[in-house]
């Protein structure tokens, strides 16, 4: 198999002899193909992870502004105008373009950054590299998956300064508010431009993802068996395959949502009486919609959630100098995981009016996905138990990781759970619960992927001291922000609202509301602090000397310090064993590699 | 401009930072290139431990601060039965998080890097690993066990003698609607809606329409210790009945008609008595997004004896009196007995 990848995407590696030849190739490549439009995995990877850094930057910025607004409801802030124009007119935030900003702040984030920031980086990057192969199964795909994302990125770009604002019905867009023009001005063109730009989005993911699976089914390198591969690339197989069959179910409620709003159908619509008319549309159902977007929307949290899990049971184990702990509980669980993932997306749906029987159904199943979570975490626990801890800074983040995963997987019991959520639901607890599980989590679990694998991209170091005064910040910033929110959810405060202080039971919570915006504002700025190193380090960084500087036991790590296309110069080596053979070698070492062939006598893996 | 010089400011401060850290780190790497110093290692060890110790403090510190603001009492019947779910879910789950967090924390700074140690090759453990898949299945269990109990008893049917109420939706206020003497709401069909003269578009062919009485000011009366059903529809988009101190909500959806049901305990006025705050009043929030007047659609519930209730019904008028009876009377009739003026009235001004 192994020669088929050769003739295929190999461009440079054959006539270059001498080793750690940087930067250049011997097919003299154009700027354009090399960095634009490339398609080398590894370029790719860096260009999803730059634009998702660059729409992280402007998603977390709209967090800050809408914090101001929640933490200070009476003050004005002059910078907002700046800002914002129009929309923060003498320093004060506008309420529908509040809305607006939450609207694009969950979007940005979920689906910009944590998607296809997120495994369109280490899905390129990493599977090639850690299962030997020269490129992905097919490099215009890849290509084609990058570009559709800046083109999908650049529309919602635009919708940002549209005279009727972007979409602002929240990042869940339910109709009938976000299918009728009279129902809010975001849900004008700033609706539609919302709605393209995500179903381009979704034929991104699919050309990714369908790419990601092929290639690790069909161009592992010789000896790399499927329980060989580190699990970060099971963890970015399950990913795809969880993308591939949930976002169509995405996409043709999207179509559904287009035909409603532009061609007079129904799907949605039913006895309406807005802007002083009743419309027309009788029969639709706006609940179909719900479940059309959940069906998506809770595999979501796992494609989010993942690769952060792959990456931290990688990076966990490298720096304990120890195997994974049950590395065949972790596939399974999660099997587990993925499987279940489509059967609970209506647990978000308890209070709708769904059929009380068919929501028991919904916690049961919910409550059971809990349980490979909990075994994921065990072994966790105990793969750091009895190591050899260096605490790089990778490591830091997996650790936060694992923290913040507790802390935000404990509440989800209260939520899957009907009779609990039917109080919770769409209250401050939700916010607090998502945000510590999938957001602040799978960042960790980037960040941790992105100071481990920086060396392997651009061969050279970040700043450690830096890394550490980001990792402090933000995990005692991200418990500061949202613990305290879990109050407030439990006092029934709803999320959404732009002020709270004509409500009798919820403006108690003024001085804490003041007290999250401030360290939400000081957690924005730490978050500068890995910017800068991440892009100073892209050329300053301190220069890595050796192939394998983490003694890292799995294929990336083989190949050159600056890979050219191709990854491998000469052949791809072959693989012996599993990739956490954290054993002495019996040359000073204290792991051995994939590529060492079994000593006599030893069994394989 | 100014704001483009600060920019350039702030990104010069970074740079400079960067530099000072990158100085500082030439200096301390004295080993392989992975491989961290020793004292930065231990120091690391340290500060996760410190972390955590702060961070317990830190949860002390902020249930101190916010318990009593936590969870209101429960008003209604199974609220109570609600509260003592979420305790028992709260404990399980508190114990779990503390033990857990506890082992990481404590793992990490007790196996920390050292030059004696070597790491304990343990690839797995059949039979641990079978523990920790059984015993959160059982805690599962059980909390779904809990779960489904309470669920099926709240969304059972509600008790034949409760009294029936329609709460209506629309951006941005909450329209209650009462069924009048014989009990019975009448049809409506959103055709017929007109802001003016008839905000739920009642059907005014059905006879059982004749004698409801329409509250616009989203104030909705209840009898204390009386099962209450309620219907809830919506005219235009999405929006939730949320009723916070009753542990009840569901959405109002339009084309659909949803239902609650709860049996209200405390009075509005006990209310007051007990949280000492004489503005005490019971709130419907609406908890589903519906537009930019989503934060303000605000209703109230007064909770209040049934001699209380009766004797402000009988100052209502019924919609169809108020709307189609010759025009001069209910005027007059109108203004004589006007919208209670309650102190939860409050108005939000909305652009
Ligand atoms: C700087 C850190 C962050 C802060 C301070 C923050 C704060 C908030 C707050 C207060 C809300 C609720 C606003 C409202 O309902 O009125 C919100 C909504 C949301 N956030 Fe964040 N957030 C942060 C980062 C993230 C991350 C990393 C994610 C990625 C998963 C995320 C995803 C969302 C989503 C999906 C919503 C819901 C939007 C909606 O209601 O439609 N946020 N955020
Ligand atoms: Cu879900
Ligand atoms: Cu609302």
């Amino acid at each position: 198999m192994s020669d088929v990848i050769i003739q295929g995407t190999n461009v440079a590696h054959t006539h270059d002899a001498h080793g750690g030849h940087h930067g250049h190739e011997h097919h003299e490549q154009h700027f354009i193909t090399k960095y634009i439009f490339s398609q080398d995995h590894k370029v790719i990877a860096k260009q999803f992870l730059i634009t998702g850094i660059i729409w992280a930057i402007i998603g977390a910025l709209m967090s800050v502004f809408f914090r101001l607004q929640l933490g200070f409801p009476n003050e004005t802030f002059p910078i907002m105008e700046k800002f914002l124009g129009e929309w923060a007119k003498g320093g004060k935030l506008n309420p529908e373009f509040y809305y607006a900003l939450v609207t694009m702040h969950g979007t940005i984030l979920v689906f910009f950054v944590l998607t296809a920031g997120l495994s369109g980086t280490f899905a390129n990057l990493l599977i090639p590299l850690q299962i030997g192969a020269r490129d992905m199964a097919s490099p215009f795909m890849n290509m084609l998956s990058y570009w559709f994302f800046f083109l999908s990125s650049i529309i919602m770009f635009v919708s940002l300064f549209i005279q009727t604002g972007p979409a602002s019905g929240g990042w869940t867009t339910y109709p009938p508010l976000s299918a009728l023009k009279e129902a809010s001005l975001g849900s004008g063109l700033g609706m539609d431009l919302w709605l393209v730009s995500m179903a381009l989005f979704v034929v991104s993911s699919l050309l990714g993802g369908l790419n990601y699976i092929s290639t690790i089914l069909n161009m592992r390198t010789k000896g790399m068996t499927m329980t060989r591969m580190p699990l970060t690339i099971w963890a970015l197989l399950f990913t795809a395959i969880l993308g591939v069959l949930s976002f169509p179910v995405l996409f043709s409620g999207f179509v559904l949502l287009i035909f409603d709003r532009n061609f007079g159908t129904s799907f949605y619509l039913s006895e309406i009486f807005i802007g002083g008319k009743a419309l027309p549309h009788v029969g639709g159902s706006a609940i179909l919609y719900q479940h059309l977007f959940w069906f998506l929307g809770h595999p979501e949290v796992y494609i989010i959630m993942l690769p952060g899990m792959g990456m931290a049971s990688e990076v966990l184990s490298n720096h304990s100098r120890k195997p994974i702990f049950g590395y065949s509980a972790m596939i399974i669980s999660m099997i587990g995981i993925t499987v279940l993932a489509f059967v609970v997306w209506a647990h978000h749906m308890f209070v709708t009016g769904m059929s009380p029987f068919l929501g028991s159904i919904f916690v049961l199943l919910t409550l059971l996905i809990a349980v490979p979570s909990a075994v994921k975490v065990f072994n966790w626990l105990t793969t750091i138990w009895k190591g050899n801890i260096r605490f790089t800074v990778p490591m830091m983040f997996a650790i936060g990781f694992v923290s913040l995963f507790i802390s935000g997987g404990l509440t989800g019991l209260f939520l899957g759970n009907s009779a609990l959520d039917i109080h919770l639901h769409d209250t401050y607890f939700v916010i607090a619960h998502f945000h510590i599980v999938m957001g602040v989590s799978a960042f960790f679990g980037m960040f941790a992927g992105i100071y481990h694998w920086f060396p392997k991209m651009f061969g050279r170091f970040m700043n450690n001291t830096l890394g550490y005064i980001h990792f402090f910040i933000t995990l005692a910033g991200a418990y500061l922000i949202f613990w305290p929110m879990h109050y407030e959810g439990i006092a029934g405060m709803p999320r959404r609202y732009y002020d709270y202080s004509a409500w009798e039971s919820f403006k108690q919570f003024e001085s804490l509301n003041s007290f999250i915006s401030i360290a939400a504002v000081l957690v924005f700025f730490a978050q500068l602090i890995f910017v800068v190193n991440f892009f100073v380090s892209i050329f300053r960084g301190r220069k890595m000397t050796t192939q394998n500087p983490w003694g890292s036991p799995s294929l990336e790590w083989t190949t050159p310090i600056n890979p050219g296309h191709g990854n491998w110069e000469g052949d791809i080596p072959e693989v012996h064993r599993w990739p956490y053979d954290y054993r002495d070698d019996g040359n000073g070492n204290d792991f051995i590699s994939q590529t060492t062939p079994l000593k006599p006598g030893e069994e394989a893996h | 401009m100014s704001g483009f010089i600060s920019i350039l400011l702030t990104g010069l401060v970074f740079v400079i930072i960067y530099q000072i850290a990158k100085a500082s780190e030439y200096a301390t790497i004295l080993r392989g290139e992975g491989k961290i110093n020793a004292r930065v290692n231990r120091t690391m060890a340290l500060l996760l431990v410190l972390f955590f110790v702060l961070g317990m403090y830190g949860i002390w510190l902020c249930h101190d601060a916010l318990i009593d603001k936590m969870l209101p009492i429960s008003a209604s019947q199974h609220g109570v039965e609600y509260d003592s779910m979420l305790l028992v879910t709260l404990v399980v789950t508190g114990v779990v998080f503390f033990i857990t967090q506890t082992l990481l924390f404590w793992f990490a700074y007790r196996y920390q890097s050292t030059e004696k140690r070597t790491s304990f090759f343990f690839p797995h453990n059949n039979k641990l690993e079978l523990i920790w898949t059984t015993v959160p299945a059982i805690a599962m269990a059980v909390l779904v066990a809990i779960g489904l109990r309470n669920w099926g008893k709240m969304t059972g049917a509600a008790p034949k003698d409760a009294t029936v109420v329609e709460v209506v939706g629309k951006q941005f206020n909450w329209i209650v609607r009462y069924p009048g003497k014989d009990g019975v709401l009448g049809k409506r069909d959103f055709r017929k809606i007109n802001d003016a003269t008839n905000v739920l578009g009642l059907d005014w062919d059905d006879k059982d329409n004749k004698d409801d009485i329409i509250a616009q000011n989203g104030e909705l009366h209840l009898v204390v210790n009386k099962p209450v059903s309620i219907l809830i529809g919506s005219r235009d988009v999405i929006h939730d009945v949320g009723l916070p101190h009753f542990r009840m909500k569901m959405d109002a959806v339009p084309g659909i008609v949803t239902t609650l049901w709860f049996t209200p305990t405390i009075t509005t006025a006990k209310m007051k008595e007990i949280t000492g705050n004489k503005d005490f009043v019971y709130e419907i929030s609406c908890d589903q997004m519906c537009g930019k007047g989503h934060y303000s659609m605000r209703g109230t519930v007064i909770v209040e004896t049934q001699e209380e209730y009766d004797a402000w019904m009988a100052k209502q008028q019924t919609y169809y009196a108020a709307n189609n009876a010759p025009a001069a009377a209910p005027a007059a009739e109108g203004t004589a007995a006007p919208e209670q003026k309650t102190d939860s009235v409050k108005a939000i001004t909305m652009k």
